[in-house]
């Protein structure tokens, strides 16, 4: 194989893991504070994508054609919905369940990804069609051999390296970031120390859910188009990714996903069979992994079987 | 004693209104037929457009003074998916008022459905779906289909594209029967034609993700990708062949013959071939007469291109219980032994499957965001090129 090629697999490769590595620190997130996991997720995901979708349409009546102005405004507007919605299933649907056994926050979350999902799919105009996303950075190719070279898939990296180095910078080095961690490490504790417990689990779902809409929003430019199954596929991904790791770990659900993509890529492309069975060889995998190391590869000390 | 009275009033009024008490002059017997097809999710342009020709049919019958019933038209959705489409078939089937149906685009779907049908006996014609199983594969006499099926379709696309001088081919289909049936003929027809499958990558039929395999067919070098599936996949297939900058032509087949996949596709539409079985629309026997009274209708969307089928499937079904009654089995009979029926599409014929045969093959090339008939274009003509010629 010549390193054209090599390099092409690995930019597809990276750009499914930044989707799944965002994705899966939200999972985590919430584990992290609340010990609790989130299935609607994915659709938080999906949703932010399709406000995304909405803000740009609604700019384009305006007549706004900039497009920094539009790439900004759709990022900014599903981050903050989502922030928003994430806050809102916190307050009302997970906090309210947390002396209730784990198994009820995961069915309530589950029952409100599928309602947003139907909702998306009777509500948003003509929701069950695929919709074309634009392509707002922009589309320069070079080719180098076999490799193509976009310079909207080397933005988007760049986006989420640094949403992904901006997410550490806050809980490491920031007051904030160290009461979360306070949270998770042990809320009684935190409590007594003056932490606002019910504040830091909101804030935790809040950046959490922005995460998602911010891969929604790549998911979008990278693939032109979304449908309201989108988050279905990548909400399943995102977890397995943040179990891999290790559930409660940041750095662990940002190498889980990116040893999902690559599990992807390698099960399209190595295999002698098939490449309708990639998925199959991924999550295969996935599976031994979680027989191999339990607590995932780089896993809190306690085991929280799910 | 009033009251009793008033009641008897108001009852004999209700029934009236609802038409349970015969009336004054000739009210027709009211006759429900079916119609199924995807009228929603990324085919749905094709099923609205297949809903709305089976709807001009009915209409047109009912407009018709002649017509001995009066018809009510039950259409579903199946949204391209096999659980939804057997939901929906149970639904109609266990109808007992619904004597017959017009179903299906999507080839996934109608070979899930026909068991439901022989089951509860409802005789359905299938206006779209190409996989040849769906007759072919089971002697249920309650199945028959106007459309073609794929094979002739692929054989004839073998033919054309070695015919041009291609050579190398990369095969990408959806692994649903649909997409399988598609690779299975099209492989075959192509090697006996002297051509050469490099490569052969099955996906499913909701995937997003296409650049590995992409990857993969850009160092085999194909002079061609054969894509096997549907609209919305098709759409997502040609963007990120672009991306990657995989330089093939891409050929599809009837799965792609829909004016969504040029509207997805947008520029990249630009020079795609692709095959369906029967004559374009407007040189079919009953072409002219179709499209005007289509557009008399004033339907939000076009008839696509299964339109014609689907009218000539809920026409035949239409001109059968004229013929013998408002009966499931009586119908069924008679549409098995349906011969040199007229019909815009031409005469329809079933064989001892129920299957119709279409013999004319449509080549098509999208020109100027249109799918224009090959021998048209301008790529025939000589003054444009496919890719890679």
């Amino acid at each position: 194989m010549d390193a054209g090629l090599l390099s092409q697999y690995v930019m597809n490769g990276l750009m499914l893991g930044m989707m799944y590595a965002l994705v899966a620190v939200g999972f985590t997130l919430f584990f992290g504070v609340l010990d609790v996991i989130n299935f609607s997720h994915g659709d938080v995901l999906m949703v932010g994508a399709f406000t995304g979708l909405a803000t740009y349409i609604g700019l384009s009546e305006l007549g706004v054609a900039w497009p920094v102005l539009q790439v900004g405004a759709v990022v900014l507007a599903a981050t903050v919905c989502m922030a928003l919605l994430g806050a809102l299933i916190a307050r009302y649907l997970v906090l309210p369940l947390k002396s209730a056994p784990a198994l009820n926050t995961l069915l309530i979350t589950l029952m409100l990804g599928t309602v947003l999902r139907e909702s998306i799919r009777l509500f948003y105009p003509e929701g069950a069609n695929p919709k074309p996303f634009p392509a707002l950075l922009p589309t320069d190719a070079y080719r180098i051999g076999n490799f193509n070279l976009r310079v909207d898939n080397l933005l988007m990296l760049l986006a989420g390296l640094l949403v992904i180095v901006g997410v550490h910078l806050v809980i490491n080095r920031t007051k904030l970031g160290l009461a979360i961690r306070a949270v998770a490490q042990d809320e009684e504790t935190a409590k007594t120390m003056g932490i606002n417990f019910t504040l830091i689990v909101l804030v935790t779902f809040a950046i959490g859910s922005a995460l998602a809409a911010f891969a929604g929003i790549m998911n979008g430019l990278y693939y032109n188009e979304i449908n309201f199954g989108t988050g279905l596929l990548l909400g399943v991904i995102g977890f397995s990714s943040a179990i891999i790791g290790g559930l409660g770990n940041i750095y662990g659900a940002i190498l889980g996903g990116f040893i999902f993509a690559t599990l992807q890529t390698l099960g399209a492309v190595a295999l002698p069979f098939a490449s309708a069975y990639k998925d199959v060889f991924a999550f295969g995998v996935v599976i031994l992994i979680m027989a191999w190391r339990p607590t995932g590869l780089i896993g809190e000390k306690v085991s929280e079987r799910v | 004693m009033r009251r009793r009275a008033l009641t008897y009033a108001v009852t004999l009024a209700a029934l009236a209104a609802f038409g349970v008490l015969p009336q004054a002059g000739e009210a027709k017997e009211k006759v429900k037929v079916g119609f199924i097809g995807p009228l929603s999710g990324g085919t749905s342009s094709n099923g609205l457009g297949g809903r709305n020709s089976a709807d001009l049919a009915v209409q047109l019958r009912n407009a018709d003074a002649n017509a001995k019933y009066e018809y009510e038209l039950v259409v579903l959705d199946d949204e391209c998916k096999p659980d939804k489409g057997v939901q929906a078939a149970t639904k109609i089937a266990s109808d007992k008022d619904v004597i017959a149906a017009a179903t299906h685009y999507c080839s996934a779907v109608a070979i899930a459905t026909v068991d439901v049908y022989n089951r509860f006996g409802l005789p359905v014609i299938v206006w779209g779906a190409v996989l040849p199983d769906i007759t072919y594969g089971n002697d249920y006499k309650e199945v028959h289909r106007v459309n073609g099926t794929m094979i002739n379709q692929n054989e004839t696309a073998a033919k054309f594209m070695t015919g041009l001088g291609y050579k190398n081919w990369a095969v990408i289909h959806d692994t649903t029967d649909y997409g399988k049936g598609h690779n299975k003929y099209f492989s075959q027809y192509v090697t006996e034609n002297g051509g050469k499958i490099l490569g052969t990558f099955g996906v499913t039929s909701d995937q997003q993700d296409f650049t590995a395999e992409l990857t993969k067919i850009k160092s085999l070098e194909p002079e061609v990708i054969y894509f096997g599936g549907l609209t919305p996949i098709g759409v997502r297939v040609r963007a990120q062949m672009e991306k990657l900058g995989v330089d093939a032509l891409f050929e599809g087949t009837s799965g792609i013959v829909s004016d969504t996949f040029i509207e997805g596709t947008g520029d990249l539409a630009e020079g795609i071939v692709a095959f369906r079985e029967g004559a374009p629309t407007e040189t079919l026997p009953g072409g002219q007469f179709f499209m005007e009274q289509y557009e008399k209708q004033g339907y939000a969307e076009p008839s696509e291109a299964y339109g014609p089928f689907a009218f000539t499937a809920m026409n035949l079904i239409l001109d059968t219980i004229e013929a013998v009654g408002p009966d499931r089995k009586e119908v069924r009979n008679a549409l098995n032994a349906t011969q040199g029926h007229d019909s815009i599409v031409g005469e329809v014929s079933f064989d001892d499957h129920g299957q119709n045969s279409v013999a004319v093959i449509t080549k098509y090339v999208i020109q100027d965001g249109k799918w224009t008939v090959w021998e048209d274009s301008e790529y025939a003509a000589g003054t444009r090129k496919l890719k890679g010629m």
